[in-house]
């Protein structure tokens, strides 16, 4: 009786009816997504025997990875490609988000944003395949630029390598690079800018010691949004990335579906989470030090 | 000067960014069986052949109830979760919190690739099911960011007037609560829908042999001669994720207007 009291009092209080309100969403999350994570770390540790997958703990798969050069230059790949996304996308980016924040008028700032996030919302599969028309040989980049006599013959590293790669990501994580930063610039307080200005510096000389250091917070968090996701993307490196630019995603893919070694794909699978949870990490510390030494 | 020569930039990226999606009609209705250029002439034949396509239908249906059920279920576990975090202080919350939105900064592949070892250890056969549950989890975060948003701008003083007033609290939240976020809910509605309907990883992980539209449009990019079908097939998809964005986009400004503040920008 003291008990069932005790427990309805709780359940009265701020904790419990928060506890309980959130737990079917933390219910759902623990079932589909810890569990799963936690059993693919396992599977890592076990090996596939033919059909059968043997259960002894061993750490074959890891030393597997790390060694064989086929996997190694996989992921190496994976984190070069993906940096380079990264880094072509935030310097295009930052731009626009410096141009939507400065110089256009604020009722206007939300039709900017509208237009600039639409793309992302239509079929990625599409918009991938639609970037391997555009680059073909015969594509209209190579079109125009023969009609312009910029070159003679169609360029062929543009598609069917990692540059292709590169280039459909940058397209695709656009938006992803440039809210962050937009939202960092807008945060800034203008009069600063002023102030600066008053005190006698120029134009680019603000832009670089009071703009810029300002907004690397949102810099950095662009930069995190855009890494993650294409350490692992499939779609992009299948239709534009030819034999040269396949990542870690397409092995982890072909390791559970033709090769059948599912232990193999999910050490594979483990491998890219650790990669892309410590460039992450290393991103959020320099953030924690850029915002602590400024304030 | 300078703000002109960003003006140009800014053009110029807007044409980098819709460069695929103007290309997409255009080949739609070219009257070539190459998607290559130059255009031949004007043709409606790929928007007759998906008609004529019932592998297309069926991956559609499957789409589209997949869709509305990974909406209408993302939506309330994120009227939980949104309500919980804006509205109590409870124990573990950035622990709690920060786990159910996980799936934001978590590449696609691991998820689909965990959950697809998870359903086959267990044996369970990948069905419709398997994708709503696939995409209801990825969703979930995005749904909560949208609700958390509508539940911290509505004035807390209307439910406890509520309360004052007489209500129960499960009154309150019907008569009270649920209608000023109902537009946060709508939103959340269509972007959830919109996610889950492109979305392509693990779907094509999780969906044995009831493939969904993108499913579907993956098999078909193999067959060159299917190309143009597809194109036809993306605008009319394209054409529906703008409108679907544009009434998300309605919604979301008139759910700002109903609590009396100033847009300060987009969904994300």
């Amino acid at each position: 009786m003291s008990q069932s009291s005790g427990f309805s009092k709780a359940l009265r209080t701020d904790a419990g009816k928060g506890l309980i309100l959130i737990s079917p969403t933390a219910l759902f999350a623990i079932l589909l997504l810890a569990a799963p994570l936690t059993s693919i770390v396992l599977l890592s540790f076990w090996t596939q025997n033919f059909l059968t997958i043997d259960r002894t703990f061993t750490l074959a798969n890891y030393s597997e990875a790390l060694t064989d050069p086929l996997y190694r230059s996989l992921m190496l790949r994976s984190v070069k490609i993906s940096l380079s996304v990264t880094a072509v996308t935030v310097l295009l980016a930052f731009p626009i988000a410096y141009f939507v924040s400065f110089h256009v008028r604020p009722s206007r700032k939300s039709l900017w944003l509208f237009l600039i996030t639409i793309p992302f919302w239509t079929s990625y599969l599409i918009r991938v395949f639609l970037w391997r028309v555009i680059l073909a040989y015969d594509g209209p980049v190579n079109g125009t630029l023969i009609g312009l006599g910029v070159i003679d013959e169609p360029l062929s590293w543009i598609l069917y390598n990692s540059n292709a790669v590169v280039i459909t990501l940058a397209h695709a994580f656009a938006p992803f690079a440039i809210l962050p930063i937009f939202v960092s610039l807008e945060k800034i307080d203008r009069s600063f800018l002023e102030a600066a200005q008053d005190l006698g510096e120029t134009k680019l000389m603000t832009f670089f010691r009071v703009t810029l250091p300002l907004a690397v917070p949102g810099v950095l968090a662009a930069a995190l949004i855009v890494m993650i996701p294409t350490v692992g993307d499939y779609v992009t490196p299948r239709l534009v990335g030819g034999s040269g630019g396949t990542m870690i995603a397409n092995m982890i893919y072909a390791q559970i579906f033709d090769l059948n070694d599912r232990p193999m794909g999910a050490t594979l699978a483990v491998g890219g989470m650790i990669i892309v949870g410590s460039i992450a990490l290393a991103l959020v510390l320099l953030t924690r030090r850029w915002t602590r030494a400024r304030s | 000067m300078k703000g002109r020569g960003l003006h140009i930039y800014a053009l110029v990226y807007l044409v980098f960014l819709y460069a695929p999606i103007v290309l997409l009609p255009l080949f739609a209705f070219n009257d070539g069986t190459t998607i290559a250029f130059p255009l031949q002439g004007f043709t409606l034949d790929w928007f007759r052949a998906l008609v004529t396509t019932p592998a297309l239908h069926e991956a559609t249906l499957n789409s589209l109830i997949i869709a509305i059920s990974t909406a209408v279920l993302s939506t309330c576990l994120g009227l939980f979760a949104a309500r919980a975090a804006t509205r109590y202080r409870f124990p573990a919350k950035p622990v709690i919190v920060g786990f159910i939105m996980l799936p934001l900064v978590l590449p696609e592949i691991i998820v689909a690739i965990s959950l697809l070892v998870v359903m086959l250890q267990l044996g369970l056969s990948l069905s419709i099911w398997t994708i709503i549950a696939g995409h209801t989890l990825i969703c979930v975060p995005f749904a909560i960011a949208i609700l958390q948003g509508s539940f911290s701008n509505m004035d807390r003083s209307l439910e406890e007037a509520s309360v004052d007033l007489g209500e129960t609290p499960l009154t309150t939240f019907r008569l009270v609560t649920l209608p000023l976020v109902m537009p946060g809910i709508i939103a959340s509605l269509l972007i959830c829908f919109t996610i889950s309907l492109d979305e392509f990883i693990i779907a094509f992980f999780l969906s044995g042999n009831e493939p969904t539209l993108p499913v579907y449009l993956w098999g078909q990019l193999r067959f060159p001669a299917r190309l143009p079908v597809i194109m036809a097939l993306g605008t009319i998809l394209v054409g529906l994720s703008v409108g679907l964005l544009i009434t998300a986009e309605f919604f979301r400004r008139r759910g700002l207007r109903r609590a009396g503040l100033p847009d300060s920008g987009g969904f994300l």
